[in-house]
Formats: structure tokens, C-alpha cells, sequence
């Protein structure tokens, strides 16, 4: 494992639908450890890896994986590096036209030349470690979300890629599967020595198997550090998501005028629905 | 005074919208054409010219039949008047090869085939199937784009020369089986009359002309919707109602063209 930065962020803005989804995001992505990105619901986590995999463009700062600056590539040159990167997504997103099997071996058949019976132990190994080898024949439609999600990481990790990005890999797995789910992502990260960027509100289990943390609010960087200085951070709002308090500078509510006068204003006056 | 600036702004934001999409719609049209032939792409292209054109085989073929009964039905009471009902052989054909079989078969194939691509490529979008491909390094553009647009682009000529043959034997069944006009007449006036290159060849001009327009709107809006359930059914009806408009207006215009200088 070495320090230097297999990710960099820098000074990323980025607004959607009129809205500052990011003000300012600086990140340093350690090659071969596991960085989880934090944060409430709606702060844009799942925007934030959409933007390092070059899927969004962001308005100003840059995105630089292994030293190429992700927003400047040509789309060949970005096809070319994504090849080295795995996506797991969270609704798995697996193609609905084949089956389990065909899934996970989908990217061994377009990028690479193996003879079919080297595929197939490749999938099924890998199927293996997600505990899914059973399921080979079925289709997604067939397969209950965490199910999905598992193929999906099975999918994502097949070319072995030195970068993967998990979308809230946590979301809809039952105790078990979850357990093995965080000892995989763990796994994978040490023995292949793979960046990995987790973006999750599961505290418990992200901050289990993080190196490193950052917390995201109101489009910046709030917080950073180990999982334990976290934990102890001063910052009221950081103790606040990380110890699940309800009350605290962090609100539960979207921005809404004040509840009382929103009740009894006239919803014919205010023009209808809103 | 403010309000009709204001519409004004409105009309001038919506034209912008459209020269956008349009833009939008020719690089799209130029990034996905340009797929490189592999084994693989020839076999992604067969399977969707099964999906395009073997499928919608069977509603082109029997609406071809009607309308080709029905020029001749038509055509026979009309003709008989002047006693020359031995014209209708070359009627029937004429009107079927340059323009009913061209742009029927178009209207047919947006609805039947048209509005089936837009949904899957629309359903891919909404389920991040295509941002997943991406993420995996293939162009979507190349792998989902470009099969089904050269399918389009091969199948609807060759459904619309089906089209013209079962409309002719249809006219054939009417004029000459059921009204009883002269089997010798109804062949060689047609023989006589059809000129290959300027009646079969416009009339297949015309269909590669708007076979690469309805593939082209039907993946374009596929691919370009809002990822949403409503997102998908507007673009949907979009594509069958773009692809007919553009069909009927581009019909005129090639009908000019091609046979405006005819006396």
C-alpha cells in the first residue's frame, strides 16, 4: 500500500436542476484502501461517484484518476479508463436480457479474448464469493434486490478493476448477507489491493471496514479522518450523523417554510398544490 | 406589453429547445452510425432485425394484402365506366410501388417497431442499464444504438417490396379472380408500364429514406427521455407521432423530386 492518491478531487462545483449540489469538494483517494464518502440523504453521495466516473460534467474543479483528468478525456479515453474502474450500482442495474451468468460474464466476453471454459470458472468463481452459484440460470427478474446487488458486485469486480465505487451497498440486505457483504468489500480490498470508494449512510458497517472517512453536508467536505477520530470529532454535526441523533444542527426536514403558517395558509390562495 | 415579451421569450426558449434536441439528435445519429463491423456487432444485427423486421413481417404483409384488394375494388368500379378496366393491373402497381407501400409500410413500422425501440432503449435508461454498460467501458451508442439502427435502416425497405408483392397479388385475387378481369391484361399492362429504375427504384429510395428517420426519432427519443414512467410513454407517443409527420412530409417532398417532372 502506498499514500499517493489514486483519486483526486479538486475544488469540484456542481449544480443540478438549479440546485448547489456541490460547493467546493476537495478529496485525496488513497491508492489501495477503502475511503467511504457520508453523509445524509440527498447531499448528492451517489452524484459525487456519477461525477468520478465521468457519467456528469461537473462546472468548475476536476477529477483526476491515476493522474488523467477524467472531464478531458476524449469518450474513447474514458472507456479506455473505465474499463480499470468497477461500479456497483444500487439498484444493481444488472442487463434485464440475460441471465446471472451471462451478466457477470459480460464484461469478460466484450474486453477480453478467453477461451469459454476460462470464462466460465471466472464467473462461477465469482459468483462463488457472493454466494450466488446456485442462482447462475435465473434472470434479474427472478432476484430479490440484495440478490440483484450482489450479482451486480460480482459483475463489477470481474475484470478485477483497480478502482471500484460502491453505491450504498448496504441498502436492503438481510443480517447475514450484509455481514458477508462488509467482509467481501473488505476482502477484495486487501487481497487485490483495490481502491475502493464507499458511499453509505450504514455507520456501523461503513465505518467497520474504512480507512478513511469523509463526511459530506450542504455541498462540502464537513468533516475527514479515521473512522475512530470521528467518532470523537468536536463537531457537533459530525457526532450528530454519526451517533444517529435525531436533534441537532442537522435537520430532519427539506427546507419548508415554517410548519404553522404553512398549515393554515389557504391552499386556493397560495395558487394550488404547493 | 410584458406579457407578450414574456410569451415572445417563451417561443424563443422553445425554439432554442428544439435546434438543442435537434443538435443533440445529430451527434447522436453520428457517434452511433459509425459503429465498427465486428462478429459480435453482426450478431447483435441480426438478432434485432428479427426483433425489427421478421416480427413486424406480419402486420405489413396482411395490411399490404388489403390495401392492394382494395385499390383493385376501387379501381375496377372506376375504370369499368370507361371500359378500361384492363388498365388496373398498372394501377394497382403504380400506386402501391411509388407511394402507398413506401409510406404505409413506414406508418406501420413506427407503430409496430418504432415505439417498441424507444420503450426498450427508455426502460434501459430509467433501470441504469445504459449508465451501467458505460461504467463497464462499452458505448451504449455502439452496443444498443447502432444494431437496432442499421436493423430499421435494412428491414423496412425489404417489408416494404413485401408490402408491393402481396399488395399486387392481392389486386390480382380482387380484379382478376373475383371481378373477372382479363389475367393477360392485368400482368402485361403492368409490364408495360412499371418502369424499374423510376417506379420500384424511387419507390425503395423513398423507404431506405424513411426507414433512417423513424429508426433514427425511435432511438433517439429511447435514449434522450426523462428516466421516469411518464418520461417513457411521452416519448413513446413522440416517436409515433414525429416519425408519421416526418414520413408524410418527406413523402411530398420526395414525391416532388422524383416524379414532379413526370407529364
Amino acid at each position: 500500500m502506498t499514500d499517493v492518491p489514486f483519486v483526486e478531487i479538486e475544488d469540484l462545483h456542481f449544480t443540478f436542476g438549479g440546485r448547489e449540489i456541490f460547493r467546493g469538494i476537495n478529496m485525496a483517494i488513497p491508492h489501495g484502501r477503502i475511503t467511504a464518502i457520508m453523509g445524509p440523504s440527498g447531499t448528492g453521495k451517489t452524484t459525487l461517484l456519477k461525477l468520478i466516473g465521468g457519467q456528469l460534467t461537473p462546472d468548475s474543479g476536476r477529477v483526476l484518476i491515476d493522474g488523467q483528468d477524467v472531464h478531458r478525456l476524449s469518450r474513447k479515453a474514458l472507456f479506455e479508463l473505465r474499463k480499470r474502474m468497477g461500479m456497483l450500482f444500487q439498484s444493481g442495474a444488472l442487463f434485464s436480457d440475460l441471465d446471472v451468468f451471462e451478466n457477470v460474464a459480460f464484461p469478460l466476453r466484450v474486453h477480453t479474448d478467453l477461451p469459454e471454459p476460462m470464462i466460465r470458472d471466472l464467473v462461477l468463481l465469482k459468483l462463488q464469493s457472493v454466494g450466488l452459484r446456485g442462482a447462475r440460470a435465473l434472470t434479474p427478474a427472478e432476484l430479490s434486490g440484495g440478490m440483484a446487488r450482489r450479482v451486480a458486485l460480482a459483475r463489477a469486480v470481474a475484470l478485477d478493476p483497480e478502482l471500484i465505487l460502491y453505491d450504498e451497498p448496504f441498502v436492503g440486505q438481510d443480517p447475514i448477507s450484509m455481514g458477508v457483504l462488509v467482509e467481501l468489500i473488505r476482502r477484495l480490498s486487501q487481497a487485490l489491493e483495490l481502491t475502493s470508494i464507499v458511499v453509505s449512510h450504514d455507520i456501523k458497517e461503513t465505518l467497520s471496514i474504512a480507512d478513511y472517512v469523509y463526511l459530506i453536508s450542504d455541498g462540502k467536505v464537513v468533516a475527514e479522518g479515521t473512522p475512530k477520530s470521528l467518532d470523537t470529532h468536536a463537531d457537533p454535526r459530525v457526532s450528530q450523523f454519526v451517533h444517529g441523533e435525531p436533534d441537532g444542527p442537522v435537520p430532519f426536514h427539506y427546507p419548508a417554510p415554517d410548519f404553522y403558517s404553512d398549515i393554515l395558509d389557504d391552499a386556493t390562495a397560495s395558487g394550488g398544490h404547493p | 406589453m410584458t406579457k407578450g415579451i414574456e410569451s415572445l421569450a417563451r417561443w424563443g426558449r422553445k425554439g432554442c429547445d428544439s435546434f438543442e434536441s435537434l443538435g443533440r439528435a445529430g451527434i447522436f445519429l453520428a457517434q452511433s452510425a459509425v459503429a465498427v463491423p465486428s462478429r459480435e456487432g453482426l450478431r447483435l444485427w441480426l438478432h434485432q432485425i428479427y426483433f425489427v423486421g421478421v416480427l413486424s413481417l406480419a402486420i405489413v404483409l396482411v395490411s399490404g394484402l388489403f390495401i392492394g384488394m382494395v385499390l383493385a375494388l376501387q379501381g375496377y368500379t372506376i375504370l369499368v365506366d370507361f371500359g378500361a378496366e384492363q388498365a388496373l393491373g398498372q394501377m394497382v402497381a403504380l400506386s402501391l410501388l411509388r407511394e402507398l407501400a413506401p409510406v404505409v409500410a413506414a406508418l406501420l413500422f413506427a407503430g409496430r417497431a418504432g415505439s417498441a425501440l424507444t420503450a426498450e432503449i427508455g426502460l434501459m435508461k430509467a433501470t441504469e442499464q445504459l449508465t451501467s454498460m458505460e461504467m463497464i467501458g462499452v458505448d451504449p451508442l455502439r452496443r444498443i444504438v447502432a444494431p437496432r439502427l442499421w436493423a430499421g435502416f435494412v428491414s423496412l425497405p425489404v417489408l416494404t417490396i413485401g408490402f408491393s408483392v402481396v399488395g399486387i397479388w392481392g389486386g390480382y385475387l380482387v380484379g382478376v379472380e373475383w371481378l373477372g378481369v382479363f389475367e393477360g391484361s392485368y400482368w402485361s399492362n403492368m409490364q408495360a408500364s412499371v418502369s424499374f429504375l423510376d417506379d420500384v427504384g424511387n419507390g425503395i429510395i423513398k423507404s431506405l429514406v424513411f426507414a433512417l428517420v423513424v429508426t433514427w426519432i425511435a432511438v433517439f427519443q429511447g435514449y434522450d427521455l426523462v428516466p421516469t414512467s411518464e418520461g417513457i410513454s411521452r416519448a413513446t407517443t413522440r416517436t409515433v407521432v414525429y416519425s408519421s409527420l416526418a414520413v408524410l412530409g418527406l413523402d411530398f417532398v420526395l414525391t416532388v423530386v422524383m416524379f414532379g417532372g413526370l407529364s
